[in-house]
């Protein structure tokens, strides 16, 4: 999923709950699904360095992302 | 002293002057060359203005036309390398202004002014070019507003077309690594001015779309002259991005023109710096986003169970009633719940540890604020799950009959008399039988029960 679906999917899922009209079990499953679409939606936003590689097109013709030597 | 006499005069006499006389007559080639050096040195290169005639476009790619004016004209030549730098071939009778320097065609004698920059000075040239461009791409539908798409809001991947030398990719690279880390720039590299550039710009957006890894893609430079931004108008590399099908950030640093680029490109820039603005969020903004949805999901199962909880003390004496609906399987479920919401408030307070160092200080308050009522309300949360649990209930003396296949038995309905059934207690189970039942308020029925009135034995 990427960023979005994940943040659109949790909106959905607390609109759901906040509905407040859910049986127990439906809404601890839909916790569950909510707590993997925000563990999924923090991983995108992880702390990383930005880092700036180049694409670079082999002899064959085949594309590679290569770290920039420089 | 007199042996000496007469050198001084002895000096040979000056040599002719070259054309001076018919001995001395000037080769036609070194007259013209003479000239040449002359109309050189006499003329710095100079700004003309005037309108093209006899225009040819040689196929050795030299440019041979004249310039007029009512009263006179003067042959010019444009070298191929300078012809790439014009923007469209002009026309006879086109007013233009021209960088030339003035000299001599030797071989023909010729006064010649060789052009160097045409139609630089925003003149009917551009115009024309450009006019002519926009309209083959308007009729192709290429500049419709409903062409243009929305840019992802978290991009993993930035592809940025540009110089790897300039630093429009130095900026890209500043404005990402501030506002969110975690996004990928992927340099393609291209010439952004100069021979050849459209052509290289062309086989970027080429290898973009063949490598498929790019979520957005900018492509721009840094400021500069028009000629130096004229590839930026060119039509095949308005029709790479066209083609691209991934959004198009344009990014040509210039502030009075719109180049083509940047009417074909889904969002326009204005500098490099911006187009990086546009891509990459702001890590904090969607952090913020996160953290109140993950606020709303917790307060909102909360209520839920909550809700549940009020349910089954709502039941009172009936205990049994609210056991049955916690047997099993939604018990099984609240425990995953409770462990689920332990296991997220952990990481989310290692994620901050994570930060801790590398924000300033304004920053790391917020993870602090965020989280902090957060862990509260999982605390607060998970005592309640606690209070919930049906074998916490057995701890305060309570006790759940069961079916021997392991379902809760909540009413008396359930019960037959001379069926086994288990009785579990905070330390323990009893297998029972029953002998008698009696339905009612359960303090009554007991009483009934113990002076030997039962339902229907």
């Amino acid at each position: 999923m990427t960023y979005e679906e994940s943040v659109q999917r949790l909106q959905a899922i607390v609109t759901e709950l906040e509905g407040d009209r859910l049986p127990l079990a439906q809404a601890l499953a839909l916790f569950e699904e909510g707590v993997a679409r925000l563990r999924e939606a923090t991983a995108a936003l992880s702390e990383a360095d930005t880092r700036v590689q180049q694409l670079v097109e082999s002899i064959d013709g085949s594309l590679a992302v290569a770290d920039q030597h420089r | 002293m007199s042996g000496t006499q007469g050198n001084w005069f002895d000096e040979p006499a000056p040599a002719a002057y070259p054309g001076e006389s018919p001995e001395t007559a000037l080769a036609i080639t070194t007259l013209t060359r003479a000239a040449k050096d002359v109309i050189e040195g006499a003329f710095t290169p100079l700004w003309v203005r005037g309108e093209i005639s006899d225009f040819k476009s040689h196929r050795n790619g030299h440019w041979y036309f004249s310039l007029r004016d009512a009263e006179a004209r003067v042959r010019c030549v444009m070298w191929r390398t300078d012809v790439q730098r014009a923007p469209t071939k002009p026309t006879d009778g086109m007013l233009v202004t021209a960088l030339g320097q003035m000299t001599v065609y030797t071989t023909g004698g010729d006064l010649q002014l060789r052009v160097m920059r045409l139609g630089a000075e925003g003149d009917g040239l551009w115009r024309k070019a450009l006019e002519e461009t926009l309209t083959r791409l308007r009729n192709d539908g290429l500049l419709d507003e409903e062409r243009k798409r929305p840019l992802p809001r978290l991009p993993k991947v930035v592809a940025v077309v540009t110089s790897p030398d300039g630093a429009a990719l130095h900026d890209i690279r500043a404005v990402a690594e501030r506002r969110c880390a975690s996004v990928q720039l992927v340099l393609v590299p291209a010439k952004v001015q100069g021979e050849g550039t459209a052509e290289e710009l062309v086989r970027a957006m080429a290898l973009i779309e063949r490598w498929g890894g790019a979520d957005v893609v900018i492509i721009g430079r840094g400021g500069g002259a028009r000629e130096d931004l004229w590839a930026f108008n060119d039509e095949r590399v308005a029709r790479a991005i066209a083609a691209c099908s991934v959004p198009v950030i344009s990014a040509v640093g210039h502030e009075v023109d719109t180049t083509v680029v940047d009417l074909v490109a889904d969002v326009r820039a204005a500098t490099p710096s911006a187009a990086a603005e546009a891509a990459v969020p702001d890590r904090d903004a969607l952090l913020r986003e996160v953290a109140s949805l993950h606020g709303r999901l917790v307060s909102s199962t909360t209520r839920v169970v909550q809700r549940r909880r009020q349910l089954v003390s709502g039941i009172g004496g009936r205990f049994a009633a609210g056991a049955r609906g916690l047997a099993s399987l939604e018990q099984a479920r609240l425990r995953a719940f409770g462990a689920a919401m332990a296991t997220h408030a952990r990481g989310a307070l290692l994620r901050k540890h994570a930060r801790v160092d590398r924000l300033a200080p304004a920053l790391q308050a917020f993870p602090t604020a965020v989280l902090a009522p957060r862990q509260g309300a999982l605390a607060a949360l998970a005592g309640r799950l606690d209070a919930l649990s049906p074998l916490a209930t057995l701890g305060r003396g309570y006790a759940v009959a069961r079916s021997l296949d392991g379902r809760a038995m909540a009413s008396v309905q359930e019960f037959t008399p001379g069926q086994p059934f288990d009785v579990l207690l905070a330390d323990g189970a009893v297998r029972a039988t029953v002998t008698a039942r009696r339905s009612g308020a359960p303090l009554d029925a007991v009483t009934a029960l113990e002076g030997g009135a039962s339902d229907d034995i």
